[in-house]
């Protein structure tokens, strides 16, 4: 079923009296946040901790000759220095390969380089001390010879024989390559009325965390356990790895994760500098802190989306699209990262291109080479603003070639809201979607004929306005074809655990983690609404190993979908438990009664029988007056795991209106709007928010935020002040609408909505650039669109 | 990113602040607003032995006007000047472009003596002194100096004055009858240094200048008083004059490349400023809409 609906107050089917389900209600962990008593790592002291800086290479390549820490250890407050030969004798390197992406291929990584730097930025040296001050100053006196080699920075040049091989022992830089070939591409080409083709060039960027990465390790020699405090998407994972390469079982590490300060991806890897640090924590036998500072957070946080994406696009003159090929080249730095690889993005790439359309007519190579640059990986929408930007853009040439509105040759093959359950060319499979619906809704919303008017008065004024449009889908609730097939240890799977206290309050342990997007509002409501409890009588804990059930995390869009579920079929048993006793307390069956407002009720009339606070009473300390052979279980755990769709496509379609300034090359975006379609909505503020975010950080690509290189493989502008985030200055309202076509495969039907912002934003910013310029005949294909760029496009420059 | 050990001192007084300035030299540093000081030190780009804090210094504060003369201390914040009726009153110039200085946070402490002292070339402040014929009153051990805002900046962070000497404060004549101002910027996000910017003050006398200064900013290495505006006096400017005036400036103006705009891009964008700036100046739209820079 698909619902159509501006009103949040129904939109799920869950959505009943006393239900939170689909309600906007304040997270609970707001006070703590707001009044400043939220705990992060870098808050945290712990005894005898010492600090560590890691001394990074200036060089993109170089080897290291010797080096000489004499005059740093005089340095008082200095407590070691320590060097990546040294500190390969406690833990492993690692290889960042998955056995499904056939043929990807990495070289071995440390913790801390031994004879060669790969990257500038990578860590050579570890400096200890009793502060980070001391140890930036020791730092300073750490005296590194380097013989510096020839830097591989331009991926186009990369393949090329003249280029050098950055591993030998792999025999070239090509990491990884995929190939598609769907339908019959050459003879669609062929009769195709037009065929348009572009380069979509996408800018390397990067997170920007308001918190950056920071780890606290706490080895306890006497009890021969780790516990690491780290600011992690994925504690079970972190643990996973820790103890493999620290040759430890599971049992000896617990992983601790309070408050995190963002993370959009950038916190679900496992880097070679916290690797170190957990390291120095046992080889030191004390605590140890690494919080990575704002120049080292961009020299070394993952990087992302830096593709040259060639593409074409064949239509009738009926506006019907007959096929699409690509080929995209990315370049990943010197090593793919460990352990969800660097592979992924292409990958997703290839998977999404043409994604929303009928064709059946799909080819695609994607190549993926390193570099003597910082490491690239997934960050929010792997891959998305990539197929989207280069589908969306194509369409749109495609419809100016032949005179068509962009709306209209949309309409003409987005796949048809009954066509479902079906599969892209790229063998994605979609259970529902309601592409059509969702861009109903965007017309009636933006109003579009009268902005088209709009903008046609205006351009006879000087004033150039432009309009883009980019439908999208999106990857979300991954199931274990992700990462689990190809050998990772990243669980798809999460699990809930929920127990009615002694005072009827519920406690409720889960698996996904919380940075920012509302892990424990969604987990709490779902958990009051199965259980008839009130939200402030339920508490949420996540992201401690040793306090909840084994789980993912939370990233890929999988915490409400995933967890969420997990949380109500959890819940469900709790409440059928507590019915249970409820009936032998009150002489009565189970069927006869229901929980509401904190109390048994009668399932008929409503009527209160007992508080939850007297049943728990009841339970706990009076249990010898239950009838005999009733042993209640308050407590319940339960696990979920997609298992018929590997992953439940959610679709969408953002609209940007903006304004060039032809004479400086300046944008101003004046509105935005989204459409999307989660499934189930549990809390629509959250939901939106997390819309407008991914959005905002849309906009960043499109406009302003890039990762700039020299020819050296020197990042030039590691600075908040020259790496330009979007801010709200620059921020145009942003309004989102719904469609709601819940995924059966769960109870609660909730699909992922964390990326939806992301992965259009961009291609309808750039489509409406485009658009605005199209009187002068000017296409810019080119992200971020900076004013030079736009310039330079208009032949002022 | 933390900074190397330093030694603390609070000035009592403007001579103890400058005794202690006598005695370190370039050893020692002032700190004011400290949004620029601090920065650098965190990433130890500077490692001064010595802070001296100047943040007590009474006589360094406060925005007076007497004698047709505009006296701001040192010490005023960018906050002070953005909220003072007296500055809005005489130096509109100065009150429509402090707003474009940062973010509020940054305005709360930051200091007009300390921006000037830092000099940045893609700052406002230093433009607008120009523009407005400031003069700069500095202190050092031989007393105490007063410089034209012309010749105080010298390049790239670099002042006239020396590492033993104080900005005290600056001063600017009322602006007066028939003046007229135009301030504006091209940053990538509103509070951002510029790409380019232009501060001018003229004085407008039926349709022509009678006098106009037009002081470019972010295009050369501190700020720039184009010399094609003493060409445009005396009479009403043509588009025809305009277009001269425009590729005059673009032959004057040497500006570097960088990673926001190219040397190109930066003169292009001083001579769209020049037409939006002479349009408005003038109250003629036709002026720019005439300009295709
Ligand atoms: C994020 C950010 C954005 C910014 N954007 C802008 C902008 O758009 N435009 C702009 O103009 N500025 C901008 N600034 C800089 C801001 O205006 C600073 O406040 C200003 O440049 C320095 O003033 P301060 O009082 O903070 O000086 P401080 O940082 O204390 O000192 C700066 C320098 O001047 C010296 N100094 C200070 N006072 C005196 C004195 N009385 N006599 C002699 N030497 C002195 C110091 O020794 C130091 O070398 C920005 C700053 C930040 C952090």
């Amino acid at each position: 079923m698909t619902v159509t609906s501006s009103n949040p107050e129904i939109l799920s089917e869950l959505d009943r009296p006393n239900s939170y389900i689909g309600k906007v209600v304040p997270r609970p962990n707001l006070g703590r946040l707001m009044q400043g008593r939220g705990l992060y790592v870098s808050d945290m002291e712990l005894p005898r901790m010492g600090h560590v800086v890691f001394l990074r290479s200036p060089h993109a390549h170089a080897n290291i000759r010797g080096i000489d820490a004499v005059a740093a250890r005089g340095v008082p407050g200095v407590i070691a220095i320590v060097t990546g030969k040294e500190l390969s004798a406690i833990i492993t390197p690692w290889v960042g390969v998955l056995s499904h992406l056939k043929g990807l291929k990495s070289a071995a990584q440390h913790a801390i380089a031994i004879d060669r730097v790969c990257w500038q930025g990578e860590a050579v040296a570890a400096i200890v001390a009793v502060s980070r001050a001391v140890a930036e100053d020791a730092a300073e006196l750490v005296r590194v010879d380097y013989e510096e080699l020839e830097a591989v920075t331009d991926m186009r040049t990369a393949l090329d024989p003249a280029t050098p091989v950055i591993h030998p022992s792999l025999g070239d830089n090509l990491a990884f390559e995929r190939n598609l070939d769907a339908g019959e591409v050459d003879a669609a080409f062929a009769g195709s009325d037009v065929v348009v083709e572009a380069d979509f060039i996408f800018g390397r960027h990067t997170g920007v965390t308001l918190e950056p990465r920071s780890v606290v390790a706490d080895w306890n020699t006497a009890e021969e356990r780790l516990t690491i405090y780290q600011g992690t998407q994925a504690p079970h994972m972190v643990q996973n790895i820790a103890a493999l390469h620290l040759g430890l079982e599971e049992l000896q590490v617990r992983v601790v994760c309070k408050d995190v300060g963002g993370s959009f991806g950038i916190k679900v890897h496992i880097y070679a500098d916290e690797m170190a640090t957990y390291a120095l924590s046992k080889l030191l036998r004390r605590p140890i802190k690494f919080v990575a500072d704002r120049v080292e957070s961009f020299n070394t946080d993952i990087h992302a989306r830096d593709h040259r994406c060639w593409g074409r696009i064949g239509v009738g003159r009926d506006g019907v699209i007959t096929a699409f090929e690509i080929d995209d080249l990315t370049g990943i730095g010197p090593y793919s990262m460990y352990p969800r690889t660097s592979a992924i993005e292409a990958n997703q790439v290839v998977n999404l291109v043409g994604g929303p359309y009928v064709t059946r007519n799909y080819r695609a190579r994607a190549r993926v080479v390193f570099q003597n640059k910082n490491v690239m990986c997934q960050y929010r929408a792997v891959g998305h603003p990539i197929a989207c930007s280069v589908t969306e853009g194509l369409v749109d040439l495609a419809a100016a070639r032949i005179g068509m509105d962009p709306v209209e040759i949309r309409r003409r093959n987005l796949i048809a809201d009954n066509a479902y359950p079906c599969a892209s060319p790229s063998g994605l499979r979609f259970e529902l979607l309601s592409h059509h619906a969702a861009m109903n809704k965007l017309m009636t919303m933006m109003n579009y004929d009268a902005l088209r008017a709009e903008q046609a008065e205006l351009r006879s004024k000087g004033i150039h306005r432009g309009i883009g449009i980019a439908s999208f889908i999106e990857v979300t609730n991954p199931s274990a074809a992700f990462y689990g097939v190809g050998g990772a240890r990243i669980s798809s799977q999460d699990g809930v655990a929920v127990r009615l206290d002694a005072q009827g309050s519920v406690i409720c342990q889960t698996s996904i983690t919380e940075q920012g997007q509302g892990s424990e509002s969604l987990t709490a409501q779902i958990v009051g609404s199965v259980l008839g409890v009130s939200m402030e009588r339920v508490r949420v804990i996540l992201g401690d190993t040793d306090n909840t059930p084994y789980g993912g995390g939370t990233w890929a869009s999988r915490g409400a979908g995933i967890g969420g579920e997990a949380a109500l079929q959890a819940a469900k048993i709790l409440r059928g438990n507590i019915l249970d006793v409820a009936a032998a307390i009150l002489q009565s069956s189970a069927a006869e009664l229901d929980i509401a407002d904190n109390a048994i009720v009668n399932a008929a009339d409503g009527a209160s029988r007992m508080e939850l606070r007297e049943l728990a009473r009841i339970v706990y300390f009076r249990p010898d007056t239950l009838p005999p052979g009733v042993q209640s279980e308050l407590m319940a755990t339960r696990h979920f795991v997609p298992r018929e769709y590997p992953f439940a496509f959610t679709n969408g379609v953002q609209a940007s209106w903006l304004e060039v300034d032809t004479d400086t090359g300046f944008v101003k975006l004046l509105r935005h709007w989204v459409v999307e379609d989660c499934g189930t909505l549990i809390n629509p503020q959250l939901v939106d928010e997390q819309i407008r975010g991914g959005v905002v950080q849309g906009f960043g690509a499109a406009l302003f935020e890039k990762c700039i290189y020299d020819e050296r493989g020197q990042l030039t502008n590691a600075s908040m002040a020259d790496y330009l985030v979007p801010m709200s200055g620059e921020m145009p309202d942003i309004e989102v609408g719904h469609v709601v076509s819940p995924t059966s495969e769960t109870e609660l039907g909730a699909k992922g909505a964390g990326e939806a912002g992301t992965a259009g934003a961009a291609a309808a910013v750039a489509n409406a650039v485009n658009d605005a310029l199209r009187p002068f005949g000017a296409v810019i294909t080119e992200i971020p669109l900076t004013p030079q760029l736009v310039l330079t496009a208009l032949g002022r420059v | 990113m933390k900074a190397a050990a330093f030694a603390y001192a609070r000035a009592t007084s403007v001579g103890n602040a400058l005794q202690l300035l006598e005695t370190y030299g370039e050893r020692a540093k002032v700190l004011s607003g400290g949004q620029s000081l601090m920065p650098a030190m965190n990433l130890r780009l500077v490692s001064p032995e010595l802070i001296v804090d100047i943040g007590e210094l009474a006589e360094l504060r406060g925005i007076s006007v007497s004698g047709g003369v505009v006296r701001i201390g040192a010490l005023s914040r960018h906050v002070d000047l953005l909220k003072s009726p007296d500055i809005a009153e005489h130096a509109p110039l100065l009150a429509e472009a402090i707003a474009h200085v940062a973010h509020p946070a940054i305005r709360n402490r930051g200091t007009i003596g300390g921006n000037l002292a830092h000099a940045d070339p893609a700052s406002e402040l230093p433009a607008c002194m120009v523009a407005l014929k400031a003069t700069i009153v500095v202190r050092g051990p031989a007393g105490e100096r007063r410089v034209a805002a012309e010749n105080f900046f010298t390049g790239i962070y670099e002042t006239d004055l020396s590492a033993r000497e104080l900005l005290i404060s600056v001063e600017l004549p009322m602006a007066g009858k028939n003046s007229a101002h135009f301030f504006h910027e091209f940053a990538r996000r509103r509070g951002d240094y510029a790409m380019a910017g232009l501060a001018a003050q003229a004085i407008v006398e039926e349709g022509a200048f009678t006098d106009l200064r037009l002081v470019f900013f972010a295009v050369g290495d501190r700020p720039v008083l184009a010399k094609v505006g003493s060409g445009l006096l005396g009479r009403a400017v043509t588009p025809a004059e305009l277009a001269t005036a425009s590729s005059a400036l673009g032959k004057e103006l040497d500006p570097q490349d960088d990673q926001q705009a190219s040397a190109s891009m930066r003169r292009h964008l001083a001579k769209v400023l020049l037409a939006r700036g002479l349009s408005a100046l003038l109250g003629r739209p036709d002026l720019h809409a005439g300009v295709r820079a």
